[in-house]
């Protein structure tokens, strides 16, 4: 009876944590569902707040509706003056001297939690060998896509980050060519990416994103940055320690070469039109024309925002406008080699076989 | 003997002629009223077109070029072309009312300031019709609006440089007027508070807008004319920008946000039929609210990068403005708390606002956290935070100052039924257009964005938000047939239409004759038209003055004839950077030399004015002070 | 106020700029106005201090190499003389003796005149002595608009001095043209202060600097 009760009673838990959460959005998106310290302390500072807020909405609310309700003209009657009152020093000063106590209560940790986020000191520290203890990445937002590259591990990647969990990851953040903001609500946000200059920040990865939906935190671009604004998404793969390293090590070997017949003929091509802007070897530095493609199998989405199918794919290199308007992009006719000519229909199945078959997450 | 009743009298194009020369503060205040309006209407339709857009993921009901010109021009023209110009007018009309004055202390530079306002307004909206509109945001941050093609962001730096030339001109006539033409006995502390934050706002127009007139010449240098303040690889710096526009744009939200609190603060009097409480600690608020208004532009650039100490002190300075701001809520509250509460359409505004703006602010302190304000900015909560304090706090203070001030302005009382209608509309529609907004910005929706991928939590949230915008469509629709039914109706209302009228705008007749005071008053305190009232006195008014000659100014063509010329010149700057026309300089210097040509006559010919004479005054009123 | 009214030396009012409501308006307005023009270069100012030697990289000019004080001293004594000159001008506007008032505007056109001669032949200077274009850095854009602007205000003033005294030599002085006299003095001593301001900052602090 007891254990009926108990389990009925776990259920009703269960069932309000599902409703609650569901109000919070998607676990993957949401600031609401912090996954990382950073969002955590922001979580908390949101709830403060708007407590606080709250407060002040109810003594609000209680004079105003009092006062409605035992002023108004039916009830005082027609013809009545009421009194000319002038005012009153003392609820004058309880009204000032309350709100300024409020203030001063939320300044406090407003100012304490602003220094912590901007603690970077530990940044680039490294250890008796000389060896970096955290991991850098820096971050180039460009029209419309992301490159991270993670220059003490001569790595580079785009659009899917991929860091540690359980360990301040550092950022260097700057823009290519206008401003951007870089974003992932569910860890912790914002910064932005300036043309001039670069930002530096650090962010705390405490859960795997394996488990989520899609196995990856959402990043957005939080700043107009042109007509694709809305389609700059990134995805953030956050993985353990030891999985991480075999990531790196992955990515380090990588060499962007084909395996299979088709495939074979989609790198052919590749290297034809496509090489001069994008790389496919994880091998590499910061600074390219256009997201390297190492990782291409591994990812999430393609352009950033479709399903990842062989389908999409096709569609995009076809017709980059049409998917993301304003990218640079060329269109397939314009390419070297190309003089004018879109691709086939066998050329796109041998360039989607290459490129799905880019992988380094296989080989970890 | 009403203007309004002249003009009828007068056929199409005397009536025309009359309006693009007059000087008449109570027709510019008719000029601004319905050129606001306008602007108002294509705001709104705007912001429609981006509700349509967002109501499910992956719409295409317009792409996303044309979406970043729908959104840019919507938070253009809601704030430069419609918000503030439908303020201006309610201060035209009722400013030197309240203070008994009989005009403006610059009746001309009042008119050239509107038709600034009018053609920059004009210019910038042509824009739709020559090859597309600005597309960098309102704010247009330098390094999108550089690189921005076409001539969008041309047509922004330069409409908004003329209309902003005008609304500094009207800023420094409404500090002049308030200064020097109050009648005897007005003194500063008995000025109503809608002058007393008219006051104010002039004082942050004067001092606001020379930033935002330098970046937009840096921004009109840098597109046109090869300069590099935001040239990165010239060694430019694209963070001015940001500076310059947010030292503009924070205190623009209080020019915007000060002159609603005048205008809800008479009404709560009114209909409360009560004297504002603590109309001091009011006053001491609107200055408080306006010095700080200065030292916190920086809250908008927490993400920038100006490192931790910038913003822990710009996010504790912010948090201070709540301090004022809750002074006057709470002096509101007091103020129909003992009243007499009449539920009339403008006190369901201001009665409206106070629920609403308090959401706005407190949004507003939560966003000063500047931790937690990294994630809240730039996200859909932001939206709703700044449409709850605009909407929530200007736009009502507009319908309900629209509601309060019609039958001044026109002489006829709007229907209260259909106000009543289209204030349950726009009310239901803007929170429930808005409240949820907050929760999308929460849940990771970053603002300005053309369309949203499905499934990520927001899909009904966004369509709630589209349907609520529709109410607040509906309101406003209700709104229009109101004002054409009231207009042909054109039943005549007297001095003090609402019967509870406390200042001087309510003890002359509606619309008030062109002289506005037959005899100047002689203010006797607070609130002087209630306590010639309460004491009984059928006038209304003591005079300071016996009925004598009344100076007045000319009409003038050449404040229309000058804002052209800048009109024309700015399509010369505009077109020759493209370089491959003649025509772009000689139009240039074709435009200056209009303005400068007319500047030049109006300083070369005397404009003395002229006199109404005593006899003439006599004749027309039979008694003085006539109903 | 009846513009054909005559005055001698004796019922001409202590303060004639101010003798009538216009005459306040325009002293209150245009003062004012001052306020706002002041916002405006202290922008221009801040802009300048935070692009001072800015440019593409490699740019080999600054501020330091690009100045000369000698030159920029004798604009400053002229613009400096000419502010007192319109105080000349303006004393005698108060005691009504419109020739003299007169005489001392049109040395002060011309003093303000050679300072515009001298800026434009210091511009020409670094326009084609070291290539210095407006275009050619964020630094020069930062230059140029600030003491430039500064330029078109001093031109727009040398135009209002110019016209009154056409308009009013036949004329003489009344209260309706007094006060016009008095806010174009006005607007001369702020572009004096301001050109103080430029001095110190742009070139004492360039060359030293």
């Amino acid at each position: 009876m007891m254990r009926g009760l108990k389990k009925w009673r776990l259920f009703g838990l269960a069932a309000a944590l599902m409703a609650f959460l569901a109000a919070c959005g998607e676990e993957q998106i949401s600031t609401l569902q912090p996954a990382g310290q950073v969002a955590e302390d922001q979580f908390d500072l949101l709830l403060l707040s708007t407590g606080v807020m709250v407060f002040v909405i109810i003594v609000v609310s209680i004079i105003y509706v009092l006062a409605i309700i035992k002023f108004r003209r039916k009830k005082v009657g027609e013809d009545v003056i009421p009194e000319q009152v002038e005012g009153s020093k003392r609820l004058e000063f309880i009204w000032t001297a309350i709100p300024i106590a409020i203030v001063l209560f939320l300044a406090v940790p407003t100012v304490a939690v602003t220094y912590q986020l901007a603690d970077v000191d530990d940044m680039g520290v490294v250890d008796a060998e000389g060896t970096p203890a955290s991991v850098t990445v820096d971050v180039t937002a460009k029209l419309y896509w992301w490159e991270f590259a993670y220059p003490d591990l001569g790595i580079v990647t785009a659009q899917e980050l991929v860091v540690p969990t359980d360990e301040p990851v550092y950022f260097n953040l700057t823009a290519a060519d206008v401003k951007h903001s870089f974003w992932v609500p569910s860890i912790g946000g914002k910064t932005d990416a300036n043309t001039d200059g670069v930002n530096t920040f650090y962010l705390t990865f405490d859960e795997e994103s394996a488990d989520l939906e899609d196995g990856v935190f959402y990043g957005k671009c939080a700043e107009l940055c042109g007509p694709s604004h809305a389609l700059m998404d990134f995805k953030v793969k956050a993985l353990d320690e030891a999985e991480f390293q075999a990531w790196v090590a992955a990515m380090q070997e990588s060499t962007g070469e084909a395996e299979g017949e088709l495939a074979q003929e989609g790198q052919e091509l590749f290297e034809q039109s496509c090489i001069a802007c994008h790389a496919t070897s994880g091998a590499g530095t910061t600074g390219g024309i256009a997201p390297n493609l190492a990782t291409f199998g591994d990812r999430n989405r393609i352009a950033g925002y479709l399903p990842h199918s062989e389908e999409n794919l096709k569609k995009w290199i076809s017709e980059p406008q049409e998917y993301k308007p304003g990218n640079l992009m060329p269109d397939p006719g314009s390419l070297p080699g190309r003089e004018g000519e879109a691709f086939s229909e066998e050329e796109l199945d041998a360039l989607a076989a290459y490129l799905f078959g880019l992988t380094v997450e296989d080989d970890m | 003997m009403s203007s309004t009743a002249q003009a009828q009298k007068k056929g199409f194009g005397a009536t025309l002629w009359d309006y693009l020369t007059t000087v008449d503060h109570k027709k510019i205040a008719i000029l601004y009223l319905v050129s606001g309006g306008f602007f108002f209407v294509v705001g709104g339709i705007e912001a429609m077109l981006i509700r349509i857009q967002l109501a499910v993921p992956a719409n295409d009901f317009v792409s996303a070029g044309v979406y970043n010109q729908i959104m840019t021009m919507h938070g253009t023209t809601m704030i430069f072309l419609a918000a503030m110009p439908l303020l201006f007018a309610f201060m035209n009309a009722v400013v030197p009312l309240q203070i008994g004055a009989r005009d403006v202390a610059f009746p001309f530079l009042n008119s050239l300031g509107f038709w600034l306002f009018f053609f920059g307004g004009v210019f910038l909206n042509l824009s739709w019709f020559l090859g597309g509109a600005p597309d960098a945001g309102w704010t247009s941050y330098a390094s999108l609006a550089i690189a921005s093609g076409g001539h969008g962001v041309d047509f922004y730096a330069l409409g908004l440089q003329i209309s902003g030339a005008g609304t500094l001109i009207a800023g420094i006539n409404f500090l002049v007027t308030i200064i020097n033409m109050r009648a005897p006995g007005m003194t500063y502390m008995r000025m109503p508070m809608f002058t007393w934050t008219t006051f104010i706002a002039s004082a942050l127009i004067l001092f606001a807008f020379p930033p935002l007139t330098v970046g937009l010449f840096f921004l009109i240098l840098d597109r046109m004319f090869f300069a590099n303040f935001f040239a990165v690889e010239m060694g430019g710096n694209t963070i001015i920008w940001e500076h310059l526009f947010w030292i503009f744009g924070h205190p623009e939200v209080y020019i915007l946000v000060l002159p609603a609190f005048g205008i809800f603060s008479e009404i709560f009097a009114i209909f409360s039929r009560k004297r504002l409480f603590g109309y001091s600690a009011l006053v001491f608020a609107t200055i408080l609210i306006g010095f700080y208004g200065f030292m916190v532009w920086a809250h908008h650039m927490f993400t920038t990068g100006l490192g931790a100490t910038a913003n822990a002190i710009f996010a504790v300075a912010t948090m201070a403005i709540a301090v004022p701001t809750g002074v006057k809520i709470f002096n509101w509250l007091l103020t129909i708390w003992g009243g007499n509460i009449s539920f009339s359409t403008p006190m369901l505004y201001a009665l409206g606002f106070i629920p609403s703006f308090v959401a706005g602010g407190v949004t507003g302190v939560m966003q000063a956290v500047a931790p937690l304000d990294y994630q809240l900015h730039d996200s859909y909560f932001i939206v709703a935070h700044f449409h709850y304090v605009i909407v929530g706090g200007v736009v009502l203070a507009l319908l309900g100052g629209l509601h309060l001030y019609w039958p001044k302005m026109f002489g006829t009382m709007l229907s209260e039924k259909l106000g009543k209608i289209t204030f349950a509309l726009f009310f239901f529609g803007f929170h429930a257009t808005f409240f949820i907004q907050h929760f999308l910005g929460l849940l990771g929706m970053p603002r300005r964005v053309y369309t949203f991928v499905g499934d990520q939590g927001w899909d009904l949230y966004n369509l709630i938000s589209s349907v609520g915008a529709a109410f607040m469509a509906l309101g406003v629709i209700t709104l229009v047939i109101n004002i054409i039914m009231t207009s042909v109706k054109n039943e005549r209302v007297g001095n003090d239409p609402w019967e509870d009228g406390r200042t001087l705008e309510w003890a002359i007749p509606s619309p008030p004759p062109f002289y506005n005071f037959k005899q100047t008053p002689l203010v006797r305190g607070l609130d002087t038209y209630w306590i010639e009232k309460m004491e009984g006195n059928p006038e209304g008014m003591t005079y300071a003055e016996p009925i004598g000659d009344i100076h007045m100014p000319n009409n003038s063509i050449i404040p229309f004839i000058m804002s052209a010329g800048l009109f024309v010149a700015a399509f010369g700057a505009l077109y020759f950077i493209d370089g491959d026309k003649a025509w772009p300089l000689p139009v240039l210097a074709l435009g200056l030399l209009i303005t400068l040509g007319s500047m030049a006559a109006r300083s070369l010919k005397d404009d003395l004015g002229y006199h109404i004479h005593k006899e003439d005054l006599l004749k027309e009123g039979g008694q003085p002070g006539g109903h | 106020m009846d513009i054909n009214k005559q005055y001698s030396a004796q019922t001409w009012p202590d303060h004639p700029e101010t003798a009538t409501l216009e005459g306040k308006n325009k002293f209150v307005g245009f003062w004012l106005f001052l306020g706002g023009e002041t916002v405006l270069f202290a922008t221009l100012f801040a802009t300048y201090l935070a692009l001072k030697d800015k440019g593409p990289s490699g740019m080999e000019i600054t501020a330091s190499q690009l100045f000369e004080l000698p030159l920029v001293f004798i604009m400053t004594m002229l613009l400096l003389t000419s502010s007192l000159t319109s105080v000349y001008a303006m004393f005698h506007m108060r005691s009504y003796n419109f020739r003299a008032m007169q005489a001392w505007m049109a040395v002060t056109v011309l003093l303000g005149a050679a300072f515009l001669g001298f800026e434009i032949y210091e511009f020409n200077h670094y326009v084609h002595e070291f290539g210095f274009t407006y275009g050619h850095s964020a630094f020069s854009s930062a230059f140029y608009t600030l003491v430039g602007t500064h330029g078109l205000h001093v031109a727009i003033g040398l135009g209002w001095f110019i016209l009154l005294m056409i308009r009013n030599a036949k004329r003489g002085l009344n209260l309706y043209n007094a006060s016009k006299f008095y806010t174009i003095s006005l607007y001369w001593h702020f572009i004096d202060v301001v050109w103080v301001f430029i001095f110190t900052v742009v070139y004492l602090m360039g060359v030293v600097g």
